[in-house]
């Protein structure tokens, strides 16, 4: 299982790179929703979303799941490809998986480094 | 040890009834109509109708076949968690289809159907018994109906208390998917509570979401990990001193009855589920039905109409029989008055058990999934291991087995003729498998079913393939469920490229 050191994560598994503003879900949660079957957006772009608000809806064969936003700020892109391609979270949860792009304007005060969110995700197992 | 005859299921793959077609070939010729024919026109004619042309002996050779693929717990052990999957007695479809009450029309004159509504009504005397409530609407169509009827019931008594601030539910993280879902249905926002350790309510996280903004709370008891929540009341409490109301769903009823009484516990409100607690046809059987029990103070928020007795009996007549609507109704649910007929099975088998016959089922229920739950623990993790209720969780996933999960498990007891679990579900357990066998099962059932899932254990680690690949004893393998999730085709003819998929 991948955790890439330059990416913050959350308790609800999500990933967030503070740099670009990306957002998506780690691949512990592709892993614990198994075949990803559909994406759907909640958020357009220019929208504002807060920490905490929801902006993907998650559906896989085992059950479903909302995206919680890691970082506030402006949507700034939706990862559009993905209502057709859903089942790339679960090959690519880190890179061509990603669900939006914020212009960060402020964070969840509880994101975690990848060691810490290794070391949750562990002991969630 | 149960001698499994593994035999080979026929790999006959029965065409669909289009590929079975032939042109001119017909099971039914209608005579020349006696009137003189309408000229429709023609913008409105197709040209084509795409409809199969067969024989009435090939139709019924195809369904009856079509039939024979079919498992139900008419045919074998069904121990779908959550779901109470028990035996439903053939006498209810007697009583049922007596013409008395197979032939009625819900718009007769209520002195024409007073048979119907005294057993609606004593139905209803008995429900509010059985779960210590007030008052009681039979009208829910199902068990999720009946949820959002209940949400409905209790917004209805805080908004007429002009309370509109109250607009939060509290959720377990282990309850039935269809609560939040209600809770959202009725424009509330749903917080969730993690579980404790024991899989109870966590006290702290409730005692920090409860405050002036709860409508309530929604809490399965037993919980969908098969265990009573140790602190139901303190619960209860909680949310009561927050000026809350607390919802029980009903759907684990079958390990309450004659035992504990819902009220009596602190709920405000609850649900039955009448197909699975009382034995009326569930899942492709139904339709269900889910009637909703309230306190007397949340009476008059009901759904009209309900069942009452309007005249008194005196001079030697009967009673008469009745509709009439509570005074701050949240108004009408469903057409007429619910599932009638379901009504009827249920009333029989209540009045078959009577109390005590009521209080063995639930026993038994919970004797047979604890018997389940002490001989599978050894050889399947269970998280939450305490004594159970009707029901457990334990998890399909071992880890000197790696690449075997929850799944492969569930299509494995196929190939021993077992419908499999709950799966999935409740999501706080990993890789869950949720075993419910009812009350209905005998020893040698039981043990039958331990010798396949300790064998499958077994097979797990000495030969994984035969899970991966399982089931391969099914006139179907494996279905591709990502398949079946993202190409839906619906609709009533072949698309024209069918045969190239």
């Amino acid at each position: 299982m991948k955790f890439p050191s330059n990416l913050k994560y959350t308790k609800s598994d999500e990933w967030v790179d503070l740099e670009s503003g990306k957002i998506g879900l780690t691949d512990y949660a592709q892993d614990q929703l198994s075949d990803i079957v559909f994406v759907e957006a909640l958020v357009e772009v220019d929208d504002d979303v807060e920490v905490g608000g929801e902006i993907s809806s998650v559906e896989s064969v085992k059950a479903s799941a909302e995206v919680y936003a890691p970082a506030g700020g402006k949507i700034v892109a939706v990862n559009e490809g993905l209502a057709d391609t859903p089942e790339v979270i679960n090959s690519d949860p880190f890179g061509a998986g990603w669900l939006v792009q914020v212009e960060v304007s402020s964070q969840s005060d509880e994101l975690m480094d990848a060691a810490a969110y290794e070391k949750y995700c562990a002991e969630r197992d | 040890m149960t001698d499994f005859k593994l035999t080979e299921a026929p790999k006959i793959v029965e065409p669909t009834i289009y590929e079975l077609s032939s042109p001119g070939r017909t099971g039914v010729t209608y005579p020349d109509p006696d009137v003189p024919r309408a000229k429709l026109p023609d913008e409105l004619l197709r040209k084509v109708i795409p409809l199969p042309e067969l024989s009435e002996v090939d139709v019924i050779r195809h369904f009856v076949k079509l039939s024979t693929f079919n498992y139900s717990v008419d045919s074998g052990f069904y121990p779908l968690g959550s779901c109470t999957m028990k035996y439903n007695p053939k006498i209810n479809e007697d009583t049922a289809r007596l013409p008395g009450f197979a032939n009625l029309h819900p718009l007769q004159p209520i002195e024409t159907t007073q048979g119907a509504l005294m057993l609606m009504y004593q139905l209803q005397e008995w429900l509010k018994e059985i779960s210590g409530f007030d008052a009681i609407t039979l009208q829910p169509a199902a068990g999720a109906h009946g949820e959002f009827v209940g949400v409905l019931v209790m917004r209805a008594y805080h908004r007429d208390r002009n309370d509109n601030k109250r607009t939060k539910m509290l959720i377990p993280d282990s309850a039935h998917g269809t609560n939040p879902a209600t809770s959202a249905m009725s424009g509330l926002k749903v917080v969730q509570i993690p579980s404790d350790e024991r899989g109870n309510v966590d006290l702290e996280a409730l005692r920090a979401e409860a405050d002036d903004t709860l409508v309530g709370m929604m809490l399965t008891n037993p919980n969908t990990l098969g265990l009573f929540d140790e602190n139901v009341e303190e619960v209860c409490r909680i949310v009561h001193e927050a000026g809350g109301l607390m919802y029980g769903d009903g759907a684990n009823m079958n390990a309450l009855l004659g035992i504990a009484k819902m009220a009596d516990l602190g709920f405000d409100v609850m649900h039955y589920n009448l197909h699975k607690t009382f034995s009326t046809p569930h899942g492709g059987g139904g339709p269900g039905s889910g009637p909703v029990v309230v306190t007397a103070e949340l009476a008059q928020f009901l759904p009209a109409p309900i069942v009452a007795v309007v005249e008194e009996e005196a001079d030697g007549l009967p009673p008469l029989y009745g509709l009439v609507d509570p005074s701050k109704t949240v108004g009408r649910v469903k057409a007429f008055n619910g599932h009638f007929g379901m009504f009827v099975r249920a009333f029989t088998y209540i009045a078959m058990h009577g109390p005590d016959g009521l209080r063995d089922i639930s026993e038994y229920a919970v004797l047979n999934a604890n018997y389940l739950l002490t001989r599978l623990r050894d050889a399947y993790h269970v998280p939450y291991d305490r004594i159970c209720m009707h029901e457990f969780v334990a998890e399909g996933r071992w880890k000197d087995a790696p690449d075997i999960h929850a799944l492969d498990v569930a299509k494995r007891l196929m190939d021993y003729g077992f419908h499999p679990p709950t799966n999935y579900f409740p999501l706080i357990v990993h890789e869950a498998l949720m075993i419910e066998p009812t009350e209905t099962e005998n020893k040698g059932t039981l043990d039958a079913f331990v010798d396949a899932m300790l064998k499958i254990a077994d097979e797990a680690h000495t030969s994984p393939n035969l899970l991966h690949e399982a089931p391969t004893r099914t006139p179907f393998g494996r279905l591709d469920e990502v398949k079946a999730a993202k190409e839906l085709i619906l609709c009533c003819w072949l698309p024209e490229d069918y045969g190239n998929q």
